[in-house]
């Protein structure tokens, strides 16, 4: 049956009427095929207007509306809304701008009133080919699931928590707390990390609302917006967490010693062990790598001393499954490993130090007791601070980390306090970047604590002295770039700060949640400025530095920005799927998969029985990559497919009929 | 893709035609360059009127195909244009447009057709200015280049 088409031109007061012949393009589309009635009037968009088109669909039985007037961007949906009202799926419909693109451009009416019936004509063309088209509404499961448990991923599951909804947090490791419970002082406050970040992590313990999962990873997600199935894989801790008081009689009856992650090697921990006393379980941990029992099939010390009997040799890992609606990503960054940057001669001289170790040897529950001392046990009488290693490099990372500026001038400050104002501390920079709230006023303050600045980055760090003052020392060697001369200087301890980089298995998690990392291998936002937190997976949100590097304050803010952003979901209870996505017709589909390495959604699988492509519609988001590209033109856009696209060519391109006064049809 | 022997596009027998005004199609993608086209409207920036939008959800919707049916339809030329790289809604559609149209562009010879008749721009949705810049440029360019004449191709 041929399609009735009713077509509408607007004045838009003098807007359009004033430079086009909107009457005159109205006789022109009543005398174009299939076309049944064509009016013309003052404003479209108003209520008069719009009931004019829902009066004819009524009345004259219209399958297909085309509505020429300003920007589809502004109105379309107002006159979808209007088609629908009428009893016609709003697909059916389509707008032609002869605003913008026509009577505010064209100078020469005549020119103008042409260019507006040939873009009439495409669209009228091109509506014929139109089909029905609905959204789909999807249910959102309430619960959300946040992986990693650093002060990002403890915000976003309390900011959940707070509102009702049940939250699931997966940290991989023994605590929570992330990097920040390394931390002995923050800048530029200096406050305490510890007094500021112990409470939140407590506070998630005790949230009846988040069922807390550490040594646990998230192994498999499928399923997509609103309905996701998350296997986690929880590892044996071996210490039963119900039984055990925390009382820490383990950790000292333990006879085996190792170097300690969390201490960042510079520190021991026992076999069984815990982060510090501050813990989120405070549970301790046996590591089966090193504890006797598992090793040499002997020990059983923290057995037999428990007072609680909670020490379990025979706990296994196990497997749940969870259902959520939404995913909050917080799974950090890591540190460069400075080795790669062999001339400052780390692990090669004992006094180098990440910045991750200085804050351990800073922090009061650290190897040291929060005292800045040399593996000699003195404090150093003069300290280099070395920034932007692995940052801002083209041979390791181009970007900036954005703390170390910071952090070092935390070091400068920490190091006059504690060791004494005669410490000399030199610091190594490229440019200062303190651009964040009270950063500027920290670097000054630091500057008046008689701190040296020297500009440049830093050649070489050895310990072959030149001079009599270089003796036993480790020497920098440099150029002051302000001065325009070398500089060799020699110090008792250096400091890199090491860039933030993305996680090592960053690749790993990015492929289990079916998310893109960008170029420098953080995971990627939806928009670099107005979908910072929105990945381009729906339903899964980004929170803290696995987006890329941030401070604790950003990090936060971050982490609220992806829970509020999932809570919108999960509140909601549904999601609209857009109907104007691809779709691969399997009999013409040769299997040849391009399709699926060219869709950044992940969005198409390879159904492996009939050999064809299959696009998953609640993951595709309706870009057309696959559609442009397939060989066969299996795959095709809904909306956008190839008839319809060659339909509004040809109305564009085939020289338009003459205007005549129509016989049949009934012009306004 | 078969290879195609065709006659090499020739100038319209007789005198050049006094004022020769081109036809264009324009694949924009929805985001950025119609949108720019949008601004551009909405300064008042008077454009040549002979380029002709096609509103696409991104430019890596846009097939070869349809170029080719722009051009075999009568189309003196045909643009696409989308957001800057980096910038693409669909994070990549457009980088996957221009090896496409760079394909396209040693093709397109092959039919016989000049292949500065093809052109691939970033038009950002702010850049209303550079919008009407751009087709105006290209549709003088074209004026210069003079009609297509494909109906002559033979097969297609
Ligand atoms: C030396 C140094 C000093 C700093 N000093 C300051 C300062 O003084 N002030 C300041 O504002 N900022 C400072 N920062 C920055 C600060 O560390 C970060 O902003 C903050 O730690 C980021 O928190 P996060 O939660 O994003 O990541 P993280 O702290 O890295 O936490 C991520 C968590 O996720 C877990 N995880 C990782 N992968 C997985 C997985 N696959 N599954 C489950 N869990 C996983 C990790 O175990 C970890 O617990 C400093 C940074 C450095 C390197
Ligand atoms: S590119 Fe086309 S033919 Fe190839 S697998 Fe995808 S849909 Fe099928
Ligand atoms: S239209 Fe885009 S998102 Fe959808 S399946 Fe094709 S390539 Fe993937
Ligand atoms: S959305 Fe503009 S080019 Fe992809």
């Amino acid at each position: 049956m041929p399609s009735r088409i009713g077509v509408y031109v607007c004045h838009c007061g003098t807007n359009i009427a004033g430079r086009v012949d909107s009457p005159g393009v109205a006789r022109f589309a009543a005398g174009l095929k299939n076309v049944v009635v064509a009016r013309d009037y003052k404003f479209m968009c108003s209520d008069p207007g719009q009931d004019m088109i829902i009066k004819d669909i009524r009345e004259m039985g219209l399958t297909r509306v085309v509505v020429a007037s300003c920007s589809p961007r502004l109105h379309e949906k107002t006159f979808q809304k209007a088609c629908q009202r009428g009893g016609l799926n709003p697909f059916l419909f389509q707008m032609t701008c002869i605003r913008e693109h026509c009577s505010w451009v064209v100078a020469d009416p005549a020119e103008a009133t042409a260019k507006a019936r040939t873009l009439v004509a495409a669209a009228v063309a091109r509506v014929n080919h139109h089909d029905e088209l609905y959204s789909r509404v999807e249910s959102v499961h309430p619960d959300v699931l946040v992986v990693g448990g650093g002060i990002a991923g403890i915000q976003a599951a309390l900011d959940i928590a707070k509102s009702g909804h049940k939250v699931h947090l997966v940290e991989r490791g023994p605590s929570i707390g992330g990097h920040m419970a390394q931390f002995d002082k923050t800048f530029p406050t200096l406050d305490c990390a510890a007094c500021i970040s112990t409470p939140k992590m407590v506070a998630v313990a005790q949230e009846t609302n988040i069922n807390l999962m550490t040594l646990s990873e998230v192994v498999e997600v499928k399923g997509y917006v609103g309905n996701y199935t998350v296997r986690v894989r929880n590892n044996p801790r071996y210490v039963n967490q119900d039984l055990c008081t925390g009382c820490g009689l383990c950790m000292e009856k333990c006879p085996k010693k190792v170097p300690s992650e969390f201490e960042e090697g510079i520190g021991t921990r026992k076999a069984i062990h815990r982060n510090s006393p501050q813990s989120v379980p405070n549970t301790p941990v046996i590591d089966p790598s090193v504890c006797l029992q598992f090793v040499k099939g002997k020990c059983g010390a923290c057995k037999k001393y428990c007072p609680s009997g909670a020490i379990d040799f025979e706990q296994q890992e196990s497997f749940l499954d969870l259902q959520v609606g939404t995913i909050v990503l917080a799974t950090g960054f890591d540190i460069l490993d400075p080795g790669s940057l062999s001339q400052y001669g780390f692990g090669r001289y004992p006094e180098v130090y990440t910045g991750l170790q200085f804050e351990r040897l800073n922090n009061a529950v650290g190897p040291t007791g929060g005292k800045i001392v040399m593996k000699n046990g003195k404090p150093p009488e003069s300290v280099a601070i070395l920034h932007c290693v692995g940052s801002r490099d083209t041979n390791h990372h181009e970007y900036c980390s954005r703390v170390c500026c910071m952090y070092a001038l935390k070091y400068d400050h920490l190091i006059k306090d504690k060791v004494g104002h005669h410490a000399r501390v030199f610091n190594f920079y490229i440019d200062m970047r303190c651009f964040g709230k009270g950063y500027e006023e920290f670097y000054r303050r630091v500057q008046e604590e008689g701190v040296t600045f020297i500009r440049g980055r830093p050649a070489e760090i050895t310990d072959q002295a030149q001079r009599p003052e270089e003796e036993g020392k480790l020497v920098v060697i440099g150029e002051d770039t302000l001065l325009g001369r070398p500089v060799r200087v020699p110090v008792d301890m250096v400091v890199l700060c090491t860039a933030m980089e993305p996680r090592r298995d960053a690749a790993e998690v990015a492929r289990v949640f079916g998310i893109s990392q960008g170029q420098d291998g953080f995971f990627l936002e939806e928009h670099p400025k107005l979908g910072p937190v929105s990945t381009a997976t729906d339903g899964i949100f980004l929170a803290g530095t696995c987006q890329g590097p941030k401070d604790i304050p950003d990090a936060v803010a971050h982490a609220s920005g992806g829970a509020g952003q999932a809570l919108a979901l999960a509140a909601r209870g549904e999601v609209s799927i857009s109907p104007t996505v691809s779709w691969i017709n399997p009999d013409i589909c040769v299997g040849c998969k391009i399709c699926i390495g060219l869709c950044a959604y992940s969005a198409i699988e390879f159904d492996e029985r009939r050999k064809v492509s299959v696009i998953n519609e609640a993951m595709c988001k309706g870009c057309g990559s696959c559609a442009g590209h397939c060989p066969s033109g299996a795959a095709q856009v809904r909306h956008f497919n190839e008839k319809q696209v060659f339909a509004e060519l040809e109305g564009l391109l085939r020289p338009a009929p003459p205007v005549r006064e129509p016989a049949g049809a009934d012009v306004a | 893709m078969q290879e195609l022997i065709v006659t090499p596009e020739t100038a319209p027998l007789g005198a050049p035609e006094a004022a020769f005004e081109p036809a264009i199609v324009a694949f924009v993608c929805n985001w950025c360059t119609y949108t720019a086209a949008d601004l551009a409207g909405t300064a008042r920036m008077v454009q040549s009127p002979n380029v002709r939008l096609i509103r696409m959800m991104c430019t890596g919707m846009v097939d070869p195909k349809y170029i080719i049916k722009a051009l075999l339809e009568g189309a003196d030329a045909v643009l696409v244009s989308g957001c800057h790289p980096g910038d693409c809604h669909y994070i990549n559609g457009n980088y996957k447009a221009r090896r496409r149209m760079k394909l396209l562009k040693e093709i397109l010879p092959r039919f016989g057709i000049d292949e500065r008749r093809l052109k691939l721009t970033w038009v950002g949705a702010s850049e209303g200015n550079e919008f009407a810049a751009t087709v105006n440029r290209f549709a003088a360019d074209i004026r210069e280049l003079g009609p297509i004449d494909t109906r002559r191709l033979p097969l297609l």
